[in-house]
């Protein structure tokens, strides 16, 4: 177990720096001059070519990647003499914008993104997981057959059409709920609830039914299992049969995918960020975006890169825990 | 009396367990059937899209509009640029109504939209199933050190943001094809999933009998793979591809809707969604309709791909 970790940790940061050489790469082709970008309007020449000795852009690529690539794990002091900041561990770089250090911007963000994931999940956890259940036990009958078309309905719907129709229904004609801002959960768990609920929904329809899909063919795959049989024949009650030896295996795969969905998600969802104007990650990304702000644009693709790989990691382990055969692949 | 430990299954590369048995022939061939009309549906509704794309000049000939057309006169400078007339501004000239500000015509911008969205779709779906079945069936087929590179690399690829790094690429992208552009970057980031799916497979056909025979009697590679194994994917790819074609649709919108992808004024669903997000209170109709369009679009082609999983891949498996 120990050397499978090993191996997976090596490949794991393996990955992490060929992704963060190719985002690095794909903004050195960016045509702006970020020099330029940082300096502002009205900018002299000779500032300009100040800026880019102090953000060090005259180096050739290569050594500029192992700044980076460096400064993350190890700090590093942009520029020289009296314009030297130090930038502490993990360095990211200062946004263009605003000045600001990128790791603090995510680190602000992060929050609103982890609560809008969560919150969504365990949502669409139990509509998904429930829907495909009953389903499945409720095989070939109209219950069956309303859920499985009714969630690809569902899950056709445009993310923009659910949001906005959420949005006026519940905020503009019945007045119930606020326009939802993000409230921190400590500082009124209530207000939490009640401003992401709206978003919650949105993202949870959106992937409902690719749950209940699953967890559908997988229940009715493992209630056909001898041992599900078996426990029928010692006479267990169908509640323990379905609850024990059916449900526990059939949500293994479940999971998994609810790992690797929750590792793309972590870092924002760009969207639902975007029309409900959360102030998470994906929304930091998406304004960054309009304004060429370049090391926030590359901070929150490698934290994103981060999230997937770290969540497929756990999601393996976990394999590799239940099931030995994994750990030799 | 002890209750025997529930086993794990060996979920893992899409091996499915048993293959469930029908209640019965009449109770299948009713489920079967339902399903079809389902797909029936579905197909009537691409059928429906692909039509009014390719005859969108044909169409908008006969409704005499244009898609890129500003027409001034029909909205009203009083109301801040809203359509005059009911319903968005539907009128005889303008059959479903113009956009504000501008008074584009909503009708036209729909079809040529559709253009857009299904040769986007369409050219990355043809991209990934090439490039995902020649990768795919190269690395379960040779195995080894081939299988372990591309596997690999599919691994990087998938641990990608996707949708983030296509966008970062698409905005560095400056005075290039949009179109072609959008078609090769969401390629880039879609291909491992077929990829994956079709190496599964791969792997396991490579020792059915009738493969080693043909081994055996001194068939080529090439012809094994064309010959033999190839065939018995057509019916896993064709479910995948199809299943991968809302995907790629909604990934368009979602990058036009950005502003990364279509720009204007080509017409595209996302790109409109985009604008008339800001009138949804007061234009409905302008946001309802490119809505409307997607949903159907992304249903249909969900409903055809479910039920050809259940025609031709009857055990259900996923990837």
């Amino acid at each position: 177990m120990i050397g499978y970790l090993l191996r997976r940790l090596a490949a794991m940061a393996a990955t992490l720096l060929i992704v963060c050489a190719l985002t690095f790469a794909v903004f050195y082709l960016l045509p702006s001059d970020p020099a330029a970008q940082f300096c502002g309007k009205d900018c002299s020449t000779e500032r300009i070519e100040l800026v880019r000795q102090q953000l060090g852009l005259a180096d050739p690529l290569i050594v500029q990647f192992w700044h980076y690539v460096r400064g993350i794990f190890a700090g590093q002091t942009l520029g020289t003499g009296q314009y030297a900041v130090q930038c502490g561990f993990p360095c990211f770089g200062y946004s263009f914008q605003s000045a600001q250090p990128v790791w603090a911007l995510m680190m602000d963000r992060l929050p609103t993104s982890i609560s809008l994931a969560l919150g969504a999940a365990t949502l669409w956890l139990l509509l998904g997981v429930g829907a495909g259940v009953i389903s499945a036990l409720r095989r070939g009958t109209w219950i069956d057959r309303t859920l499985m078309i009714g969630t690809i309905g569902i899950a056709a719907l445009p993310v923009y059409f659910t949001a906005m129709i959420l949005l006026y229904l519940v905020v503009t004609v019945a007045g119930i709920l606020p326009y939802p801002r993000y409230i921190a959960f400590g500082e009124n768990p209530v207000g939490w609830i009640t401003n992401l609920i709206l978003p919650w929904i949105t993202l949870a329809l959106l992937n409902a039914a690719i749950y209940a899909r699953m967890t559908r063919n997988s229940v009715i795959e493992t209630m056909a299992e001898p041992y599900v049989r078996t426990a029928r024949a010692k006479g267990l009650p169908e509640r323990r049969v379905v609850g024990k030896h059916g449900l526990r295996p059939a949500l293994t795969p479940v999971a998994t995918m609810l790992g690797m969905d929750l590792g793309g998600l972590l870092a924002g969802a760009l969207i639902t960020e975007s029309l409900f104007s959360l102030p998470g990650i994906g929304k930091l990304f998406a304004d960054s975006l309009n304004k060429s702000d370049q090391p926030v644009i590359m901070g929150v693709t490698l934290l994103a890169s981060f999230f997937i790989v770290t969540s497929n990691l756990v999601v393996d382990l976990v394999y590799a825990w239940i099931d030995p055969r994994a750990r030799l692949s | 009396m002890t209750t025997p430990l529930p086993t794990a299954p060996a979920e893992g590369a899409g091996a499915p367990a048993a293959a469930e048995a029908p209640a019965s022939p009449w109770a299948l061939a009713l489920h079967r059937l339902r399903r079809r009309k389902a797909a029936l549906v579905g197909a009537g509704i691409i059928g429906f899209f692909v039509l009014a794309a390719l005859l969108a000049p044909v169409l908008t000939a006969i409704s005499g509009t244009r898609p890129d057309t500003v027409d001034k006169k029909a909205i009203d400078p009083y109301l801040g640029g809203l359509p005059r007339g009911s319903l968005g501004g539907i009128s005889s000239h303008h059959w479903l109504g113009v956009e504000p500000l501008l008074g584009r015509d909503i009708f036209a911008r729909l079809l040529y939209g559709a253009q857009i969205s299904l040769l986007v779709a369409f050219s990355a779906a043809l991209l990934i199933t090439l490039i995902g079945t020649v990768l795919g069936i190269t690395a379960g087929y040779f195995g080894g050190r081939i299988d372990a590179l591309i596997s690999r690399f599919m691994d990087v690829m998938m641990s990608f943001p996707s949708l983030i790094f296509m966008i970062a690429l698409l905005s560095v992208a400056r005075d290039v094809n949009r179109v072609v552009l959008l078609i090769g970057v969401m390629s880039l980031f879609s291909w491992p999933y077929i990829a994956r799916v079709v190496r599964g497979q791969t792997l396991s056909l490579r020792h059915r009998e009738y493969v080693e025979a043909a081994r055996a009697s001194g068939t080529g590679n090439a012809r094994i793979l064309f010959g033999e194994i190839l065939p018995n994917l057509t019916g896993t790819i064709v479910v995948y591809v199809t299943l991968a074609v809302p995907g790629l649709i909604g990934t368009e919108a979602a990058l036009s809707f950005l502003g990364v992808g279509i720009r204007p004024p080509t017409p595209s669903w996302g790109q409109m969604i985009s604008d008339a997000v800001l009138y949804y209170k007061v234009d409905p109709m302008f946001f309802i309709l490119p809505s409307a369009c997607l949903f159907l679009v992304v249903l249909a082609f969900t409903l055809v791909g479910d039920a050809l999983r259940d025609a031709l891949d009857p055990k259900g498996s996923r990837a």
